[in-house]
């Protein structure tokens, strides 16, 4: 793309000339008139220049972004478990952290975590994948953008609000239902959660249902099969990347939420249990970070790197996901 | 037709037909019902006093204004930073970059910010910037910590707009002896403001939403500030999330959470909706 830069202020000398013949309100360029001076054009070629480092430092901010989280999480959640012991930390089963003698174990917040995820993928992806192949393949136009308008907005409401309703409607509804003394536990939280990764697994499955070749499901139908088999068994397979890349990122979604069910777990250390109260990962952080010292903070910021940990192999599962779907 | 197919078939196609339908209409009733009922716990709530004034205990006084006021200050500074971030970094990915490994390490770390939940970006950001960089706990920090969080969306939009430029747009302007910098500028950005535009609306839409970014690099503040405080170190605010959530954990003050449940609600379909025209827009522009 390189051209030299004398050739190339030739070229402008020229195509000055020429558009000033024509018309001189050109929006292409503007600037060139027919006597453009070598000082000009020097200024001009030092600000191309620039221009193209200023991008390029652009480019590499989010690589910087990327290495400064890392490098921040990295050097303030490696101490405490140097201290605490890495077997103590990962596998301990008892969080008192605030204890005469503190315990640092916070398997609790992990089994927690996987368990409210999984029972959140549980309950969302059979529905969202139902509703992506409803919307992808057999509604009218006029009922797809309707459901689309409403998956829209579910993505876009506040986990603060998903929180709250979950806090005034389900964990009341959950208390009286099983009759329990308490209806804030991971119960609640799998039932707010799987709302919250329902846009997710709907959206991103219907694009990969509508990318699928037109010509596969026309073979299909031209062997005899009815329109929702050819759907099952033939457009559903092929856009099994896609719709298994939805899935990771509802994982990630929800393995990542902290407001929402900070607001109808009960936040509890406890071992899991479907109608105790519980701790996930993220709401460990967020609910002893506003008055926590000394190691317990350090505590906090070494779950913050486990959380963290999750996620990249998430990201890095995403990628792969994604780019075998490419080749 | 259908008589040609045996009993089996036709159970298993009525059953799957039947599920997609209950899923549908479960989605449709999700929604109606989150709407419905949070509008009608909210609205009764929402007066003038209680948007236009600051809560005060000694009068009694619930308001919301330093927090709607805080939601504008932290949606403005994020994408006055972010704006010419992200457009300079899908211009680079798009029109500068020739090392295809430095463009996916670029892409796969934009993924990366994409994926990362917003308490993990709240508590980085209380490391980076109101520990290291010193800004204390602060709207200013929070908006910083914002814009790394939603550098992706603008990184993304943008990059599929200048996508959507023709070559020929490209080739006419440097045949005519324009530079690349100068092209950039008069041609190609214009041609893509929409999918700028774009990015802008839902980036805001995810600011506005944010709260566990915010809880602990914007701390929980209701001052009324100025502008100018705003972009001063050190003046702590809570958004309209941030808020909703300390009424609602915190306070037990359900009528207030819901009032603001419903703003955000409202917002929310504002956002969509404009996102769409948008859309609508540049659709149009490119057939």
């Amino acid at each position: 793309m390189q051209i030299s830069s004398t050739t190339e202020s030739k070229q402008k000398k020229e195509s000055g000339k020429r558009l000033a013949s024509g018309d001189g309100e050109t929006t292409f360029y503007s600037v060139t008139g027919p006597s453009l001076s070598e000082k000009k054009q020097k200024r001009k070629n030092i600000a191309e220049r620039v221009m193209g480092g200023i991008f390029f430092v652009c480019g590499m901010i989010a690589i910087a972004f990327v290495l400064f989280i890392t490098i921040f999480l990295v050097t303030s959640g490696v101490p405490a478990i140097g201290k605490i012991g890495i077997t103590d930390f990962l596998f301990g089963s008892v969080w008192a952290s605030t204890a005469a003698e503190p315990k640092f174990g916070i398997l609790p917040f992990i089994l927690t975590s996987v368990y409210g995820t999984i029972g959140a993928i549980i309950i969302a992806v059979p529905i969202g994948l139902l509703c992506a192949i409803f919307l992808a393949k057999m509604a009218t136009n006029k009922i797809a953008s309707l459901i689309r308008a409403a998956v829209e907005l579910l993505a876009g409401i506040p986990s603060v609000v998903y929180g709250l309703v979950g806090m005034i409607v389900i964990v009341p509804m959950i208390r009286n239902v099983f009759n329990l003394s308490d209806g804030a536990n991971l119960l609640s939280a799998i039932i707010v959660l799987s709302v919250m990764v329902l846009p997710n697994v709907i959206s991103v499955s219907e694009t990969a249902l509508l990318a699928v070749p037109k010509e596969y499901e026309e073979a299909s139908l031209a062997l005899g099969a009815t329109w929702t088999e050819t759907v099952f068994k033939v457009s559903v397979p092929a856009a099994s990347s896609g719709i298994a890349s939805a899935v990771v990122l509802g994982v990630g979604r929800a393995i990542g939420e902290a407001m929402a069910v900070m607001m109808v777990s009960g936040n509890v250390a406890n071992m899991p249990g479907l109608f105790k109260s519980v701790r996930f990962l993220t709401t460990a952080i967020a609910s002893e970070m506003s008055y926590c010292s000394g190691l317990q903070r350090q505590a906090l910021f070494s779950i913050a790197l486990v959380l963290f940990i999750f996620i990249m192999i998430i990201t890095l599962l995403l990628n792969f996901v994604f780019k075998s779907k490419k080749e | 037709m259908h008589e040609k197919i045996s009993l089996s078939r036709r159970v298993k196609i009525k059953v799957i037909n039947i599920l997609m339908y209950i899923s549908f209409v479960l989605i449709l009733a999700l929604v109606a019902g989150l709407i419905g009922y949070i509008l009608y716990r909210g609205l009764p709530n929402i007066s003038w006093k209680f948007l236009s004034s600051k809560p005060s205990l000694l009068k009694g006084v619930i308001g919301i204004l330093p927090n709607i006021l805080n939601t504008v200050y932290i949606v403005l500074i994020t994408l006055v930073i972010v704006l010419p971030l992200g457009v300079g970094t899908a211009v680079y990915l798009n029109e500068y970059a020739t090392n295809r490994k430095l463009v996916s390490v670029i892409e796969f770390a934009s993924e990366t910010l994409a994926g990362i939940p917003s308490i993990i970006y709240g508590l980085a950001g209380m490391l980076i910037f109101v520990q290291f960089c010193s800004i204390g706990t602060s709207l200013l920090a929070g908006s910083l910590t914002l814009v790394i969080m939603t550098l992706p969306t603008i990184v993304r939009t943008t990059q599929e707009s200048l996508k959507t430029v023709p070559d020929s747009y490209r080739e006419g302007s440097l045949a005519l002896g324009s530079g690349k910098w100068h092209m950039i500028r008069t041609v190609v950005l214009p041609s893509s403001i929409d999918g700028i535009v774009t990015g802008c609306i839902l980036a805001i839409g995810r600011i506005v939403g944010e709260s566990a970014a915010l809880l602990f690099t914007a701390g929980m503040a209701n001052n009324i500030l100025s502008i100018k405080d705003a972009v001063t170190p050190g003046n702590a605010g809570s958004t309209l999330t941030v808020a909703l959530y300390m009424y609602a954990k915190e306070r037990g003050e359900f009528g207030v959470a819901f009032a603001i449940a419903a703003i955000l609600l409202i917002l929310t379909l504002v956002i969509n909706l404009s996102a769409k025209l948008v859309a609508k827009k540049l659709k149009v522009k490119t057939d």
